[in-house]
């Protein structure tokens, strides 16, 4: 089998898909999927020489290559973090293996609707809005599991919130994977957010394997609008399991004078690559993203990202920090494109990672082009180990090798993580990276 | 408590300390003064375990044990204690954290139960009373933008918790204020019980006002060139150092 072969297949997956017939949409999203078969059809099956995937290897896909759509289970399978799930404060909406789960789920609140729902009016914001996002890169840049995406779409969530409007709490998506290493399967998950001028939503999106769960393919691709001097909050989540495989994208416009911040954590797996896309689309938008991956055993995670900044007085601030351990490797590629008419921007980026084992890699790149003469940007990426003498000073105070590097390891990351507006979400991630660490340092 | 016999140790291949013996008795306190470069905060790593410090000849006895035969974590479990000259900031662990690790490590040496989390935060506001940090410092990471002050008084709140036998202190008042200096040696001088015993690291006597010392020892090239009762540290001051420089060579 050839890697190839997964390209032919996902092409015949997306033939056999039954035509739209969605009540207002469906011309919309025929068309998409048509223009992403044509566009994935298209494309060269990157390969080493790519710049876009020059350390992440597709060659792991071959093993999706006779694989078939996941099949929804009617039950929520048994799964450790739903407990600390449920406790959010949230409008939760379970997906299990990319299928609404409604008797799990809260109701959906005003302005969240599924693609093949739409009304009128919706439908008129997906003509507007779905695809459009993420076509906005470069051809030159553009991922083809994107145009992948919109070649499976069958149907998606749109979450519009109007002029003014608020959600009045944290919108929480949680995709479970049920998928079993016995059998290889897809999933196609895709979301699409518009917030009009001046509204404000928390967004979070947690993708997790239930507990008996451990293969599969998710490819997940989110667009998102933010109106003028609208707010928005998102984050990511990826822990699923580590015999699964998940290439995703988040793309952000953001309009004039708009509040943008986001959070991303990302465990490795077989194959995990994001990409976020973000571009300063009206001037005085202000940008905060920050992201933690970690990987370890024989662990692949790639964070790609990319902003653009074709206005003024945009602002950026980019932290991503990573601990790569065992024979894992980790790629982060971080560029910052500032156009000649980006006059004022202030951009920063920065990449800091832990290095826990001599076998393990991290390819990190920061990459910036700037064509404006008068902009502030500031970049930088280390790579690590851990601080000898923040070891011997928590070893002084009597504490163990093994604990003293569960500590220092989970407070680099911690760092990062303290920003997080929702508390529940931060304790169920705390909790969850402290017992990964403890798991990674057993006691002498 | 510790004896140190004929101590001989380098770092990176270079021969810092060139024998010394010292007897620490419980209840005593020793203050070792001496120049720069003389080798003070090297004795203080040496004993602690610290990498990269290695003890080429001699012995030293802690309570009757090798201390180079226990790890750097079960030296200061068995009750050896070192305030740092430069303690270390680690953003993203808390200081609460940090401290109930610690004095939980203790507690699990001598067979005693871990506190819970309650029962420790009250024992962590108490001492924190009692260095003058506002108990606001323990939700902080580790020493995170600490002041000079603020640092060392942390030092001497984990002296306190941590209630070691032996407490070495590394120059504990560079970068005090008379202020902070004064919590510090008032912390100190609290924890004087006549079993208690210090090792006082200093360069200067200003220290010695406040924690008034049994024995005096000067450190010049590695080794102890005269030892003597409080009244050393005044005539140090006076003198200076370069009077005992021909007795290096």
């Amino acid at each position: 089998m050839t890697q190839s072969d997964f390209k032919q297949h996902a092409l015949e997956l997306a033939q056999a898909l039954e035509p739209h017939d969605a009540l207002q949409a469906a011309a919309v999203l025929q068309a998409l999927r048509e223009r992403g078969a044509e566009e994935f059809a298209r494309s060269d099956w990157p390969g080493r020489k790519s710049e876009h995937w020059k350390y992440t290897s597709l060659l792991s896909m071959q093993d999706y290559a006779s694989a078939s759509w996941a099949t929804p289970k009617a039950a929520l399978p048994p799964t450790a973090a739903l407990a600390d799930i449920e406790q959010t404060d949230a409008t939760k909406l379970f997906f299990v293996d990319g299928a609404f789960h409604v008797e799990a789920s809260d109701e959906l609140p005003a302005g969240v609707t599924f693609f093949s729902q739409a009304d009128e009016s919706a439908s008129a914001v997906l003509k507007n809005y779905l695809g459009s996002i993420a076509a906005g890169v470069d051809a030159s840049r553009r991922n083809l599991f994107t145009s992948l995406n919109n070649a499976w779409l069958s149907d998606g969530v749109l979450v519009h919130v109007a002029k003014d409007a608020a959600l009045d709490k944290p919108l929480y998506f949680v995709h479970l994977s049920s998928v079993s290493q016995t059998s290889q399967t897809i999933t196609n998950q895709r979301l699409l957010v518009v917030l009009e001028q001046g509204a404000s939503a928390q967004i979070i999106e947690h993708f997790l394997s239930a507990d008996d769960a451990s293969s599969g393919f998710v490819n997940g691709l989110t667009e998102i609008q933010v109106g003028q001097n609208a707010r928005l909050h998102h984050t990511r989540l990826h822990l699923e399991h580590e015999a699964s495989s998940h290439i995703g994208a988040v793309h952000i416009n953001l309009q004039r004078d708009c509040v943008v911040e986001g959070f991303t954590l990302a465990e490795g797996g077989k194959l995990k690559r994001i990409d976020y896309q973000m571009n300063h689309c009206g001037p005085g938008a202000q940008l905060t993203l920050n992201g933690v991956y970690l990987a370890r055993h024989q662990q692949l995670v790639d964070y790609h990202t990319t902003i653009e900044h074709r206005v003024p007085h945009g602002t950026s601030q980019e932290v991503f920090r990573g601990i790569v351990g065992d024979k894992a490797k980790a790629v982060f590629n971080g560029r910052i494109h500032i156009h000649k008419d980006a006059q004022k921007t202030l951009a920063e980026l920065n990449n800091r990672n832990l290095l826990t084992s001599n076998s393990a890699e991290v390819d990190t790149k920061p990459e910036l082009e700037i064509y404006a003469d008068d902009v502030r940007c500031a970049h930088g990426a280390t790579i690590s180990q851990l601080d000898e003498t923040s070891m011997y000073y928590l070893q002084s105070r009597g504490i163990d090798t093994a604990q003293a590097r569960m500590m220092l390891s989970y407070g680099f990351i911690n760092e990062v993580m303290e920003a997080l507006p929702h508390e529940t979400v931060l304790r169920l991630l705390q909790a969850h990276l402290r017992a990964r660490f403890i798991e990674e340092s057993p006691v002498e | 408590m510790l004896q140190i016999k004929e101590l001989v140790a380098e770092i990176e291949g270079k021969q810092i300390l060139n024998g010394i013996s010292l007897n620490i008795k419980p209840g005593e306190v020793h203050a070792i003064m001496g120049p720069n470069g003389s080798g003070k905060s090297t004795l203080g790593n040496v004993l602690t375990g610290r990498e990269g410090y290695v003890a080429k000849s001699g012995e030293v006895l802690f309570n009757g044990k090798n201390l180079f035969d226990l790890d750097i974590e079960e030296r200061a479990r068995e009750g050896l204690f070192l305030a740092f000259q430069y303690p270390v900031e680690i953003p993203g662990v808390s200081n609460m954290e940090f401290l109930k690790a610690a004095v939980d490590a203790h507690r699990k040496h001598h067979g005693q139960p871990e506190l819970s989390s309650f029962d420790f935060m009250k024992l962590a506001r108490e001492t924190s009373k009692n260095v003058s940090l506002d108990a606001a410092f323990l939700k902080r990471g580790v020493n995170e933008g600490f002041s000079g002050g603020e640092k060392k008084r942390n030092e001497i709140m984990q002296m306190m918790l941590l209630e070691p036998q032996l407490c070495i202190l590394d120059e504990t008042d560079s970068g005090l204020d008379i202020d902070a200096l004064q919590v510090v040696a008032n912390g100190v001088n609290a924890m004087r019980d006549g079993k208690r015993s210090f090792i006082v690291v200093t360069h200067y006597q200003r220290l010695l006002d406040y924690i008034v010392p049994d024995y005096v020892h000067v450190l010049a090239g590695g080794k102890i060139v005269k030892s003597g009762g409080k009244e050393l540290a005044l005539e140090l001051e006076a003198k200076g150092y370069s009077w005992l420089e021909g007795e290096v060579a």
